[in-house]
């Protein structure tokens, strides 16, 4: 197989889908990000950014921190247009439907590619209310539905049975973990077709951390899922391919096992390694 | 070892405990001086009779209550003009409410304790509480029915007491009499009127119209006539009876139950009828209209004024304030004119409230006001509807002094709804509006009260500009009654702080105020708690239940 030579600023991603998945049958990509560039105000964040994410996968971004993989993670869903004094070029591609074109409704995309944030948010609601926020906002109060995308989204959250006879406590009474799963329940219920997850593990205890783990092995089913982590057994457990970011810049990207194993850049290597970082 | 002492940190610590303690001591101490004067004010307290020495030698009775001792040294008294004996050090007096105004044009009385010759507290000594003329001390001799004398000696006290309760059952429904069923008559009239005036003014009084108003003005006339029957018929029977009693000095005097409100002989009251003539006292200064210039009688307008003045601004102020707080921390871009306009609003929290008070006279009352009476009620002029000062004035200016803490605390609250909230709500596809409905203002909601609440700390107490706006010594109507539309907006009121001042500071007879000025700080004090303390226990439910995410 060939891995084609490194260029910083053209880094074709597909190409490198395409020649290090195990199995011939081609990967459709769902998310494609194209000549991405982001500036803080001058300082420019991302550099020239070209990856794509396949369709029901788990692809995971590593870098050392400030490298700009949770920055390149929020521009998926236009969460960066939230801070002030940002400006981004480039496109990213959404089944062929450019994010970033001036006629794009924010909310309802944000409802095709859910986001999960690295510290638990559940609303000071109660659990149902919380599960149930992006129906209702999306107008929908049919006791009946609601009650079924409840349990559904929650057992597909794996926190069903933890939960199931205290629907109406409030959620900040859950403990972290569950926090997290609920927060990941929620953003289920609205069905997206995309996750972000921003180091949804980081603020865990192991035990929580594992069941996280675990649960993005079974959303992967469904969802195509992206996630941010600092954690490279993390990242070598649940994902299937992984970019190594770096100082703004995207260094590679491959599968999995051959990134963690066989890298073609040296500053990947030296990064998983444990060298600089 | 003082610098030791210094270096350990000790001193800044005492330093810091002293500085809460004096707080406390103040509060604290404010509150039981109130409390204690105040309180006082309805206990029924003996009746003593003095054999004073007067300054020609003679000796006379004197009977009253002992108000009040001081003591003043020698040195002072001779020279305001007392003789003492050179043995003397001090000079004490006594002050004594003697009561009979009437009678003796004062009813208080300063008295020396060297000239009093005995002291004696006689078992049958009357209060009389008056409608007019003040308290009366002295002892009852009789009771009379028109001008015969039905009990006299042991008799008479059980009389009275009978004929007393049956001319108050009858004064009450005088009372409602006038007030509530002829009241209703005369303010149907008064619309009447006005309703024939704005019809004139439009052409459209016609015969038609003139018809309908003359039978409506009939049945009016009618119930008028049978309200009126039925007065005269009741002021026959109240002034019936009379009482019989004589001063000191041995005068007798005749006085109509219809002026009594209560006889007493404390004297010969147990504590415990004592506790229970307290709360019925306190009952009465709770619930009942003053009298005589406010000296009198309850003051239970003052506390609906105030508290119907606070709500009032309340409503006003809080959409008011909280939307703009909204705009100034969510939409506006932060930069040099927001922090202007924050600036602005801080300072219009230091602007002195009697500039507001001239502001609402001026822009509220005068060109508001007026303009909204040429607009409306054309029909009232010259007499203005809105253009005079006014519970809706004064609730809208005390909204405009108060603003600034709204403002100030909800954009607080709004700030320390954590961003992972907001981002959580925008992640799920709601839009910056429905983030902020559902999310943002409910968990900022706690810090809306809390500026509420200081709100209505600082407007239940404010004076100055309400006496410019609204608030009147007596107002004869409350803003709150049974006559469509039931409530009055542009009616006058009257509030517990001006009323402090008006019967501390502007009534003739300073003695008789001083008690009464406590009462009414101590219930203006506790109106402000109470007040306080609802708004207190519905932000603690809503902290509770809007808990924020913690770190």
């Amino acid at each position: 197989m060939l891995v084609p030579e490194f260029r910083s600023h053209s880094f074709d991603a597909s190409s490198i889908l395409r020649s290090s998945h195990k199995h011939d049958d081609p990967v459709e990509s769902c998310i494609k990000v194209e000549n991405l560039n982001l500036f803080y105000g001058k300082k420019q964040a991302l550099h020239d950014i070209n990856i794509e994410m396949p369709k029901k996968k788990v692809t995971a971004f590593i870098g050392p921190s400030g490298c700009g993989k949770s920055t390149l993670l929020r521009c998926i869903n236009r969460m960066n247009d939230l801070v002030d004094n940002v400006t981004i070029d480039g496109k990213i591609l959404l089944h062929d439907d450019n994010i970033y074109d001036k006629s794009v409704n924010v909310a309802a995309l944000r409802r095709r590619v859910g986001m999960v944030f690295q510290k638990p948010n559940p609303f000071p609601k109660s659990i149902f209310e919380n599960v149930t926020y992006g129906l209702r906002i999306q107008g929908i109060n049919d006791k009946r539905i609601l009650e079924e995308t409840v349990e559904a989204s929650l057992r597909g959250a794996a926190l069903w049975d933890e939960v199931k006879d205290r629907l109406n406590d409030n959620a900040l009474g859950l403990s972290g973990g569950q926090q997290q799963r609920l927060v990941i329940a929620r953003a289920i219920a609205i069905a997206p077709e995309v996750l972000l997850l921003d180091e949804p593990a980081s603020a865990l205890d192991p035990i929580s951390t594992l069941k996280i783990e675990e649960l993005i092995n079974e959303l992967k089913e469904k969802y195509t899922i992206v996630i941010v982590t600092h954690n490279m057994q993390q990242a070598a457990r649940v994902s299937d391919y992984t970019a190594f970011m770096y100082m703004g810049e995207l260094i590679e990207m491959g599968s999995t096992t051959q990134l963690f194993t066989k890298p073609t850049k040296k500053q990947t290597e030296d990064y998983i390694t444990g060298r600089y970082g | 070892m003082i610098k030791i002492w210094f270096k350990s940190g000790s001193p800044w610590i005492w330093l810091n405990a002293a500085a809460v303690s004096i707080c406390l001591i103040m509060v604290v101490g404010v509150l039981g001086l109130v409390a204690l004067r105040g309180a006082g004010h309805f206990w029924a307290s003996p009746i003593v009779q003095f054999s004073y020495q007067d300054d020609d030698g003679q000796v006379k009775d004197i009977i009253g209550e002992h108000v009040d001792t001081t003591i003043t040294s020698a040195l002072m008294a001779k020279s305001s003009g007392y003789k003492l004996a050179d043995n003397e050090d001090v000079l004490i007096q006594y002050l004594i409410k003697t009561g009979n105004r009437d009678l003796t044009d004062a009813d208080f009385r300063w008295i020396q304790e060297r000239r009093v010759k005995s002291q004696a507290m006689p078992a049958d000594m009357i209060v009389v509480e008056r409608r007019e003329w003040g308290n009366f001390y002295g002892q009852l001799t009789g009771v009379k029915e028109g001008n015969t004398v039905i009990a006299s000696g042991e008799s008479a006290w059980e009389m009275l007491q009978a004929r007393l309760k049956i001319t108050l059952a009858l004064h009450e429904q005088i009372t409602h009499l006038e007030k509530i069923e002829i009241g209703a008559i005369n303010y149907g009239f008064e619309q009447l009127r006005l309703k024939q005036h704005r019809l004139e003014l439009k052409n459209q009084w016609n015969a038609q119209t003139a018809k309908e108003f003359t039978d409506k003005k009939s049945t009016y006339d009618i119930d008028y006539k049978k309200y009126q029957a039925q007065l005269a018929e009741l002021y026959q029977k109240i002034r019936r009876d009379s009482l019989v009693a004589t001063t000191e000095d041995g005068t007798e005097l005749v006085i109509p139950l219809l002026k009594v409100v209560e006889v007493t002989q404390p004297n010969k009251m147990g504590v415990f009828t004592k506790i229970g003539h307290y709360f019925k006292k306190l009952g009465e200064f709770l619930s009942e209209d003053p009298r005589e210039a406010n000296m009198e009688g309850g003051i239970f307008p003052a506390i609906f004024g105030t508290i119907m003045m606070v709500i009032m601004m309340s409503i006003i102020v809080t959409p008011f304030g909280v939307i703009a707080a909204v705009y100034l921390r969510e939409y506006a871009k932060q930069g040099f004119t927001t922090r202007l306009i924050r600036i602005a609003v801080n300072n219009l929290a230091g602007v002195p409230s009697i500039v507001y008070g001239v502001f609402g006279l001026g822009f509220f009352v005068y060109i508001l006001g007026g303009n909204i009476d040429k607009l409306f009620f054309p029909e009232a002029s010259p007499a203005p509807v809105f253009g005079t000062p006014g519970l809706l004035w004064a609730s809208i200016t005390l909204a405009l002094l108060t603003l600034p803490v709204v403002i100030v605390s909800t954009e607080e609250g709004l700030a320390r709804v954590p961003k992972a909230i907001r981002e959580g709500s925008l992640a799920l596809g709601a839009t910056k509006i429905e983030t902020l409905w559902r999310t943002v203002l409910p968990m900022a909601s706690p810090a809306m009260m809390t500026g509420l609440i200081l709100a209505v700390a600082r407007a239940a107490g404010e004076v100055a500009p309400l006496m410019l706006v609204g608030v009147v010594k007596l107002a004869p109507t409350l803003p709150l009654d049974g006559n469509y539309p039931f409530l009055h907006l542009d009616r006058k009121f009257m509030h517990l702080g001006f009323h402090i001042y008006d019967v501390g500071f502007q009534s003739p007879n300073v003695e008789a105020a001083r008690s009464l000025v406590y009462g009414t700080s101590l219930l203006l004090v506790l109106v402000i708690i109470g007040l306080n303390l609802a708004a207190i226990l519905i932000r603690n439910h809503l902290r509770e239940k809007y808990r924020a995410l913690e770190g």
